[in-house]
């Protein structure tokens, strides 16, 4: 019941503290109040019709640092 | 997806197996607490790809399955009083209370109405002013932050015919209750990763100060959890009890503050009952004195209810991560998704239902 779906926000109307976010094609309107400091092209974690929190994008950065963790030699993709 | 990041994660994903298989000797139990999760590890068959000293097993992770069965009974004693319509999540109509389910309560004049979120029930006592809409306020800290946001709302908008019947329940207090109240066999914790994104770690940070046990706030892709694993794992062999987070591009050690900050103004902890565990000193939630007036079990004269439970159902022995599901005599023959005789049943989330639908037989410990 916690699940939280990522989206990407297109447009925010500030005056109903809304936001329309772009699910993969498929678009809502979404209330920004637990979200207060998102900008148009953020990505935010939706539930329950709520952004409940920007996501940053340091996925590349993990990926990086588990390599090193597991002792293997990291490649960045298209960096052979 | 791009190539090149399909395959690194292909990649990864073996690497994450490998190291996960190669280190460590001793048997570790890892539990998580997370409906999400338990789906998530069912439908992505983790289990299947670890090695045999690793067991993850599920808590008390599924709002609708910890919810006692007489809360189900109240809000169908609600929604069938006159007047009344009883909004809630979709989730929750099936469960079976100690008559009926809410769906069955239907055919004897209960109305109810699904919502997706907590806006949509403030939305429809604005617009049906007719009737006394009562929500069934349902959920963990995840949904209990928008739930916050909707009551203040409905509390701006001056409705008067908007009521709550809250069964909140807030994860940390029953992480302490397992730890506490036996020889506990968790060696770690897979932290639920939304719940996370809302109060952060600090919470949790009992777990390893006085517990000496390990946490790792986890995401829900597979390679979230094989990483989340990989970083319980590690943390286990240096011997080390702390609070990690893998699931950094949405969690903080301070959480969501806006969030925290308006359920903190709308409610305060109040002791709750969970099903398996029992009562829970400051594990709930009740409105504060401002928003009392749209609390229902102060509007309505709710009888006194007896605390059932389905008879030969062990979910509550599951919710404790003491049983697992295909331990119960009912699993699969008089309990199925279709004929569910407990919450860990009808809940998508729960662990029975993952286990029905996914658990390959044998595979299942
Ligand atoms: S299989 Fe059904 S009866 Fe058995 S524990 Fe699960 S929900 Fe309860």
């Amino acid at each position: 019941m916690c699940l939280g779906i990522p989206g990407k926000v297109v447009s925010l109307d500030r005056k109903t503290d809304t936001a329309e976010v772009d699910f993969g094609g498929v678009k809502r309107t979404v209330s920004m109040q637990l979200c207060p400091d998102t900008k148009t092209g953020d990505y935010v974690l939706v539930h329950v019709g709520f952004a409940i929190q920007k996501l940053e994008k340091e996925d590349a950065l993990i990926t990086l640092e588990l390599f090193r963790e597991i002792g293997e030699k990291y490649v960045e993709p298209g960096k052979v | 997806m791009n190539r090149a990041k399909y395959e690194t994660e292909a990649e990864l994903t073996g690497k994450l197996v490998e190291a996960l298989r190669s280190r460590g000797s001793e048997n570790y139990t890892f539990m998580e607490v997370c409906g999400t999760h338990t789906v998530a590890i069912f439908r992505s068959g983790i289990r299947s790809i670890l090695p045999e000293n690793i067991r993850i097993i599920s808590g008390p992770g599924c709002p609708v399955c910890v919810t006692p069965m007489r809360e189900i009974d109240r809000a169908i004693y609600l929604a069938k009083k006159q007047g009344v319509v009883l909004a809630t999540f979709g989730d929750l109509m099936r469960v079976p209370g100690s008559e009926s389910s809410l769906l069955e309560a239907r055919a004897d004049g209960a109305r109810l109405r699904i919502v997706l979120s907590p806006m949509d029930a403030v939305e429809l006592a604005q617009q049906e002013t007719s009737s006394t809409i009562v929500f069934f306020a349902v959920g963990f800290e995840t949904t209990i932050a928008p739930i916050a946001v909707a009551v203040r709302e409905a509390y701006r908008r001056k409705l008067g015919n908007f009521f709550v019947l809250p069964s909140l329940r807030r994860i940390p207090p029953a992480i302490e209750t397992l730890l506490a109240g036996r020889e506990s066999v968790i060696d770690g914790f897979i932290l639920p990763g939304h719940v996370s994104v809302i109060i952060g770690t600090e919470p949790y940070e009992f777990i390893s100060r006085d517990f000496k046990v390990p946490g790792v706030v986890t995401g829900f892709d597979p390679l979230d959890i094989l990483q989340g694993l990989w970083m319980l794992l590690r943390l286990k062999l240096s011997g080390e009890s702390r609070i990690e987070i893998q699931y950094r591009r949405a969690v903080s050690r301070e959480g969501n503050v806006k969030a925290l900050r308006v359920m903190h103004d709308v409610f305060r902890p109040t002791d709750s009952h969970w099903r398996g565990l029992g009562k829970i000193p400051a594990s709930g939630l009740a409105l504060r004195d401002k928003y009392s007036s749209m609390d229902a079990r102060r509007h309505f004269d709710i009888p006194e209810m007896p605390d059932k439970k389905p008879s030969g159902c062990i979910c509550g022995q599951i919710l404790q991560g003491l049983k697992i599901p295909t331990q119960c005599k009912l699993f699969g023959s008089g309990c199925t998704p279709e004929h569910p005789v407990g919450p860990c049943m009808v809940s998508s989330e729960g662990s029975c239902s993952a286990f029905y639908r996914y658990a390959i037989r044998g595979e299942a410990t």
